[in-house]
């Protein structure tokens, strides 16, 4: 097994040893992309030279002693991410030549940190999408079976952490987004609770959910970065100013006096029966590590999908209206005067899935529709966020529940009926709406082979009992061992 | 009630989105779909519920009003599609 | 029938933008006149996962305005995306507040001229219908000639603009002629100066009003349908585009034709409004709640301790002047009308004890010499101190009030104490009974006639040796005591 696979934990800790050096993991990692990536397409940009660069200063911290948390880490960055320099596309030909002039503040804390960012990975088009068909630059493939889809929007953050193309990575989830490619190619991701994490230089989807989230082997690496990540930042208005627990020190508790519900309506029709086995095997593992499984309803879960479909497309409606060809990125060739090229440019810059969700949030939000649409869906919203709000009254500590319906599904299997693609959310929609933190972690393989995730849904800001229960479940099973053949 | 090409027009103008015919359809077919099953919602009684713009408490949150250095022209104009006089540019607007 | 049988209808829209150091949702410098594009961030220029952060001076100025035009600051109020495309907009929306503005319901009382001559200027009251905040755009630069924008092949946008903080001040509809919006605008600008908030400048455009105007016939009881009249760049193109609006409209209701709801540029150089009405549909703003910043909940706490803040504003300034110093109702008005200037005056009517004094030597001599070398009150050569001091030796007879204009002189020009002026050129009145006998007796001495011709009955020639004997004193005598003293002599 090379430096490639080793999970953070380790690979912190040969660093800190000097088993290895930090360019000789760097290496290993570019190695490792030159042989696997073009089967793969995990990332949009490969930054060797910057890599390097990043690995070399890391080896002189080291030797210093002025090494920070993640010093030397090799990781990639999903490209809705801002990054200094870098060109950041969202996976769109409207923002293929954008570079922006700042970074994100997630990227600059991982990078005062020391870690070394390998690159800029696939998503689908402005993380609209969850299968990485709708990236302009072509889909990325699950690792696991080149013939389906990695998830998504976050799939290249995902297939590049199964794939043993970084360590770990960065996605964000804005209905599922960094969770659903993680069940899909077997790895770890965790939405955080909204405003746990700052979202100043994400790329904004809608706004209201949109959270930055890590994608990793492990839980305990997702527990690592995490530490990095959170906490407040004067940038975001929407970033609590509230103390990031001490998330390594959790993993050790167990689930021993964890309450977790089992709520009826994620395991209904439309579940696949391997997922529903795989998921309830899961439950009774953590009811045998001493939790306490009790039965839950979450009544409004059947509006999820209606209220995500109205707000995020609205939401997004918005916020992609700025790329009109004036300031950055992309502009529509040969038209003299302003209406015509912002529609040409706007045309011709956004993929087709992108447009339909403009249209529909547009719609949404326009003169007459704008009751009956959006305020109606953020007054569902309550309902929705009540459902959760009512559990952790009635002393559930954590929620469990299948991470998508079924496993990777075939490229093409979705992409003629947006509603059929929209289904993959299902389960993963709701901790977006009400805020909540969640997490997926493998717990088994379909009769295929595929990946299957359980998601773990908790209190907000209650990210500590996720990674205890996350970590207990995954080191009492051995999932994570099992590596996809390249 | 169904969703109308017309509907979609007026909203592709809203959007500066230039559609074709075909896509015209496609997007109103799409969309009623969609709208469709999100009509669901209408039954759903929510009379009293406040909207949940923001899923937190947050109020009143503020910056100092201190200066910080701006970016440099060059910085920014580097992404410009045209530009001139150290200004973006853009084509002729006509009302 | 004509413009007679109808009466005009307006509200104005006033859009101000507010003197905070640094923009509304970014930490860029709030500066005008800088090389285009030099004044810009991520955040003012919409760059992809930007995001904005309120600066909480803008809030402050605000409330205070609000407090000013006596709103009802709300309890709870949230920020809203306004979504149209314009090259000037960076996001393509602008932050603004749409149904939960920040101010509500207040009300500003405007001056009118007396309607007989001779009578008592007429006090009306305008009601604020609203004030909220939001975010101005960049600026379209036109680059062909006559900065015609349809005439250009291309236009340039600097983005300095993009960001500064407005407060925009709704009107209610009671305004009813261009004198009374002008008269609305005057004390509306006079409020913001003296709070600061704004410079108020229009031709920079930190001030800019646009005008709703509609006419009703006399006698109706519901008003005519209204247009939006923008692009006025002073106030007296505000009346006179009222003017024209009001005349358009009336033609056109005359001819039988519907004015139709929409809006028009001002047009200065032709006199006329013209419509700016696009190919385009109603516009279709799609407000709905800002998710990127959060609902802004001021407690009554917060906004006494900003009331406390308030300086005095002209009307309340102007009352206690004449209630505290017992100076004429014009000379209140005068003084209150500017901070400073109101300040000044009350230093010197407490350092001299002399109100009337010191607002007559505030209003004639001091703003004379001021204005004539182009000073304001602040640069004053002359500190308040020393007028004040000028004026107590003036009362004590140190110095006679021709005396006195001389000392002001030459403390115009160096800045000296009036004390040390007249210590260096001997200017003190003599006051001294013995002294002034002295010289009086001497004067009687070189004039055995005129004191003959006085014993005999002939008392006009006193104010003869009266001028004699402020001559022989260098014209240092006190003349009242000279007069009596004189007077006794004379008699024998
Ligand atoms: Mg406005
Ligand atoms: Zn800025």
């Amino acid at each position: 097994m090379g430096l490639q696979s080793l999970t953070i934990f380790d690979a912190v800790k040969g660093l800190r040893e000097k088993k290895f050096s930090a360019v000789e993991l760097c290496r290993a990692l570019l190695e490792r992309i030159e042989a696997v990536e073009p089967r793969v397409h995990a990332y949009m940009t490969v930054d060797r030279e910057g890599a390097l660069v990043a690995a070399a200063a890391a080896d002189k911290a080291y030797a210093e002693g002025s090494a920070g948390r993640l010093c030397g880490v090799p990781l990639a960055i999903k490209d809705n991410l801002s990054t200094k320099g870098l060109r950041t596309t969202c996976s769109s030909k409207m923002l293929e030549d954008y570079v922006p002039p700042f970074d994100a503040t997630v990227v600059a804390r991982l990078k005062a940190e020391g870690s070394v960012l390998l690159g800029k990975t696939n998503l689908d088009e402005f993380a609209m999408g969850s299968s990485t068909e709708n990236s302009a630059f072509g889909p990325t493939k699950n690792p696991w079976d080149l013939g389906t889809v990695p998830g998504g929007s976050s799939g290249g953050s995902a297939a590049a952490v199964a794939a043993d193309l970084c360590l770990g990575s960065l996605g964000s989830d804005t209905g599922g987004s960094i969770r659903q490619p993680a069940a899909l190619c077997g790895v770890v991701g965790l939405k955080p609770t909204y405003g746990r994490v700052s979202r100043y230089g994400l790329v904004a989807f809608a706004s209201s959910l949109d959270q930055v989230g890590p994608i990793t082997k492990t839980v305990r690496d997702a527990a690592l970065l995490s530490a990095v990540l959170d906490g407040y930042d004067p940038m975001d208005s929407t970033c609590v100013d509230q103390a990031v627990p001490d998330y390594q020190a959790a993993l050790g508790q167990g689930v021993q006096g964890l309450r977790i519900g089992l709520p009826k309506e994620y395991f209904a029709e439309g579940l696949e029966p391997e997922v529903r086995v795989a998921v309830m095997a899961a439950v009774t593992r953590l009811e045998k590590l001493g939790a306490t499984i009790v039965p839950l309803s979450l009544p409004n879960t059947a509006h999820c999908l209606s209220v995500y479909y109205l707000l995020a497309p609205a939401e997004a409606s918005s916020n992609l209206a700025r790329y009109d060809g004036v300031r950055y990125g992309f502009r529509a060739e040969g038209v003299s005067s302003l209406v015509p090229m912002y529609m040409k440019t706007r045309a011709q810059g956004f993929g087709p899935e992108v447009k339909r969700r403009i249209m529909l949030g547009t719609h949404a939000l326009s003169s007459g529709y704008y009751d009956a649409y959006y305020l109606k869906a953020q007054k569902v919203r309550t309902l929705i966020k009540g459902d959760f709000d009512r559990a952790w009254e009635q002393g559930v500590d954590l929620i469990a529940t299948p991470t998508a319906p079924a496993p990777a599904f075939a490229f093409g299997a979705k992409t003629a009926d947006p509603l059929t693609m929209y289904l993959s959310d299902i389960f993963t929609l709701s901790a977006n709406l009400a805020g909540v933190p969640a997490i997926s972690v493998p717990c088994g393989y379909s009769s295929k082979g595929l990946p299957i995730g359980l998601q773990l849904l908790g209190r907000a800001f209650g990210e500590v009992d996720l990674f205890r229960a996350a970590h207990a479940y995954e080191t009492s099973e051995a999932w994570g061992q099992k590596k996809p053949v390249l | 009630m169904p969703l109308k090409e017309t509907d979609v027009d007026y909203v592709a103008r809203l959007a500066r989105l230039e559609i074709s015919a075909e896509e015209r359809a496609l997007y109103t077919a799409q969309l009623d779909a969609i709208l469709g099953h999100a009509a669901d919602l209408s039954a759903v009684d929510t009379t009293g519920l406040e909207p949940t713009f923001h899923v937190l408490p947050l109020k009143n949150v503020v910056r100092e009003d201190t200066i910080l250095p701006s970016m440099p022209r060059a910085e920014i104009l580097a992404n410009a599609p045209d530009q001139a006089k150290g200004c973006f540019r853009v084509p002729k607007i006509i009302e | 029938m004509g413009l007679q049988d109808f009466q005009l209808v307006s509200g104005l829209e006033v859009h101000v933008e507010l003197a905070t150091r640094t923009k509304i949702f970014c930490a860029c410098a709030n500066q005008f006149g800088k090389e285009p594009n030099t004044l810009v961030c991520p955040v003012c220029l919409g760059l992809p996962g930007s995001l904005p952060v309120l600066n909480a001076q803008v809030v402050e100025y605000a409330v205070m305005a609000g407090l000013a035009l006596n709103c009802t600051i709300a309890g709870h109020s949230k920020f809203d995306r306004k979504q149209y495309f314009y090259p000037d907009l960076d996001k393509a929306y602008q932050i603004s507040q749409y149904d939960l503005p920040i101010c509500l319901n207040g009300w500003l009382d405007i001056k009118l001229p007396a309607q007989q001559p001779g009578g008592e200027p007429l006090i009306k009251r305008i009601g604020i219908t609203r004030i909220h905040i939001e975010e101005d755009a960049g600026k379209l630069l036109h680059s062909a000639a006559g900065g015609q924008i349809s005439a250009a092949d291309s236009s340039l946008v600097d983005y300095n603009r993009a960001g500064v903080p407005l407060i925009e001040i709704v009107s209610e509809p009671d305004i009813r002629s261009p004198e009374e919006a002008v008269a609305y605008l005057d004390a509306l600008k006079e409020i913001l100066l003296h709070l600061g908030v704004s410079d108020c400048n229009m031709e920079e455009g930190s001030l800019r009003c646009d005008a709703n105007v509609s006419m009703m016939r006399k006698g109706a009881a519901e008003f005519g349908t209204r247009a939006e009249v923008k692009n006025m760049n002073s106030f007296k193109n505000v009346a006179k585009a009222m003017e024209a609006e009001a005349e358009r409209q009336v033609e056109l209701l005359e001819g039988g034709g519907t004015v139709v709801m929409e809006t028009r540029a001002w047009d200065a150089d032709k006199g006329v409004t013209r419509s700016m009405r696009s190919k385009e549909a109603a516009h279709d703003y799609r407000y709905f709640p800002e998710p990127d910043l959060v609902p802004l909940d001021l407690s009554r706490e917060r906004v006494e301790s900003i009331r406390k803040k308030l300086p005095e504003l002209p009307e309340a300034k102007r009352l206690r002047l004449v209630n505290e110093y017992a100076i004429p109702e014009y000379d209140a008005g005068v003084l209150s009308a500017q901070a400073a200037l109101a300040d000044y005056f009350e230093a010197v009517a407490k350092g001299s004890g002399n109100a009337k004094a010191a607002s007559n030597w505030v209003m004639g001599e001091l703003t004379g010499a001021l204005n004539k070398q182009g000073l304001g009150i602040t640069e004053s050569p002359v500190k308040s101190a020393q007028l004040g001091r000028l004026i107590a030796l003036i009362d004590a007879s140190t110095l006679s009030g021709k005396m006195a204009k001389e000392v002001f002189a030459k403390m115009l020009e160096t800045g000296e104490d009036p004390d040390a002026i007249v210590a260096k050129e001997g200017l003190a009145q003599v006051t001294d009974q013995g002294a002034i006998e002295g010289v009086i007796e001497a004067a009687m001495a070189a004039n055995p006639t005129v004191v003959a011709e006085f014993r005999s009955g002939k008392e006009a020639v006193l104010g003869f040796m009266v001028g004699q004997v402020m001559k022989l004193s260098k014209g240092k005598a006190n003349p009242a005591l000279v007069n009596a003293l004189l007077k006794k002599k004379m008699a024998g």
